[in-house]
């Protein structure tokens, strides 16, 4: 590995400086298990690395039912599911924290960093856009605000400028009779890169029989992490039974465009597209109905 | 050439201090500089887990963290396990279930089973798996490691429910020896 500047900042002001004055030159270091391995391979070059795991505000982790949960965007993905109040609240996000690489990686890898890698198949964005979280971005122009869902560009970018970092993600409250699931395929039992992964989130009647809202989002099907728009409307005034949860599953295999690689193919791909979006609408209604999310 | 970083921090319970470059993982600085070779170099991108070890008590890829992230962090490797002459449950435990074959992948599994028991005394062979899905073998295929997992779970327990007495004769054997299952 070519050597390069190592810099700690301690709050995000010095970070976004620091980033800001070396432009591409400069990258950010969270947990590591991304970019050590691309500066390592010479997939990505840096002279500097800027370590942001001791601002405070980063390293945040705060959950009440009232306001929501506040994730840092280092915090290792290890301390969502160590806690059982926001796995229960947002099961989702849980699932995906549990299943990115092993017990090492997730020791170290944070969601934010998860999803400023950009990877069109990361387990977690899926789950983050099902949860339709609000990405708080800190740069030289000052603060603003990105819907998650508008997050990446294409694989490996986002809408990042120079000197700009992701600095806390903003997940709303949980709303009454909610529930969320994310699986994938993956060829082998654990630590694989999803062939496809699929996340829901489903809102209930007060029965628990009639689906008030919905949304689905698909990953490694496109070049970014997909919301599946069509059929989360569709999905709104629908019974919650397995005979509608098929069915969205038939129209996400229709409504996806992936490419065939050493992962998969086109038809394959389709195929788990409907299977998953069935399974974890399945899952997210049995959860919104007070079960709790099994575990591992 | 940047100028070396100077790091502190501990490792099995003694302070340690060294330099070592921005671009050094913490598995490089162990093995070239400190002379802490049981972790080992396997795939180096962080998928084998041979080079586990514990940062603050939790399991990490050596390979992928930095030494200059290491300043102020307890560390653990597969050396600070033992206790003087006496090999750790676990360690004895991979020994006599012949959980290993060539080696390498053993430090680093010892480190997750650790990592694992520490947290969870008493796991089922299905979270045995899920929680060492981090650590690959390519010898010995996993069941005689899940094995000495559990063995040593047992092991660890039997040594706390005799008020702290180690699992071990004081000749590193263990006490009983289960007779292997006819086949």
């Amino acid at each position: 590995m070519k050597d390069f500047e190592y810099q700690t900042a301690t709050t995000v002001d010095e970070a976004v400086s620091l980033l800001a004055a070396r432009g591409e030159r400069a990258r950010v270091l969270t947990g590591g298990t991304d970019l050590i391995v691309q500066l390592r391979e010479g997939l990505r070059e840096a002279d500097l690395v800027v370590d942001i795991k001791k601002i405070p505000e980063l390293m945040e982790l705060s959950y009440s039912p009232r306001s929501g949960l506040k994730l840092g965007a280092a915090v290792p993905c290890y301390r969502i599911y160590d806690d059982p109040e926001i796995s229960r609240a947002y099961a989702a996000l849980a699932d995906s924290a549990r299943i990115i690489g092993g017990w090492q990686i997730q020791s170290r890898a944070s969601i934010g960093g998860n999803l400023c890698n950009s990877s069109p198949a990361a387990d977690s964005i899926p789950s983050l856009i099902v949860y339709d979280v609000i990405c708080h971005l800190a740069g030289p122009q000052g603060r603003r605000t990105v819907r998650v869902a508008d997050f990446c560009t294409a694989p490996g970018r986002n809408v990042l400028g120079r000197g700009e970092i992701l600095a806390t993600l903003e997940f709303p409250p949980i709303k009454k009779n909610s529930g969320a699931s994310y699986l994938r395929f993956i060829p082998r039992n654990e630590m694989d890169i999803a062939v496809v992964g699929a996340a829901s989130w489903l809102q209930l009647d007060a029965a628990g029989e009639r689906i008030e809202k919905a949304r689905v989002a698909l990953a490694a099907v496109a070049p970014t992490p997909l919301p599946l728009t069509a059929v989360s409307e569709w999905l709104v005034g629908k019974p919650a039974t397995s005979e509608t949860f098929a069915a969205a599953g038939d129209m996400a295999s229709l409504a996806v465009k992936p490419i065939s690689d050493k992962r998969g193919t086109v038809e394959y791909r389709k195929h788990l597209s409907g299977v998953l979006t069935k399974r974890t609408l399945v899952i997210a209604a049995d959860r919104a109905r007070g079960a709790s999310a099994p575990a591992h | 050439m940047a100028k070396k970083i100077h790091v502190t921090s501990t490792i099995n319970g003694e302070p340690i201090e060294f330099l070592c470059d921005a671009r050094q993982s913490l598995l490089e600085v162990l093995r070239d500089t400190l002379d802490f070779t049981g972790a080992k170099e396997g795939c180096n991108n962080g998928n084998c887990g041979a080079c586990t070890v514990l940062l603050d008590g939790l399991p990490v890829d050596s390979c992928l963290v930095l030494g200059v992230e290491v300043e102020g962090a307890k560390i653990t490797t597969i050396e600070g396990i033992a206790r003087e002459a006496h090999l750790h449950p676990i360690q004895q435990c991979f020994l006599e279930d012949a959980a290993l074959q060539c080696g390498i992948c053993t430090p680093g599994f010892i480190m997750s089973t650790k990592a694992l028991l520490d947290s969870n005394p008493n796991p089922s062979e299905h979270e045995i798996r899920f929680q060492l899905s981090g650590n690959l073998c390519r010898c010995t295929g996993y069941d005689k490691i899940i094995r000495a997992v559990q063995d040593s779970a047992k092991a660890l327990s039997a040594g706390v429910e005799r008020g702290g007495t180690k699992a071990t004769q004081p000749d590193g054997r263990r006490a009983a020896k289960k007779q292997p299952q006819a086949r």
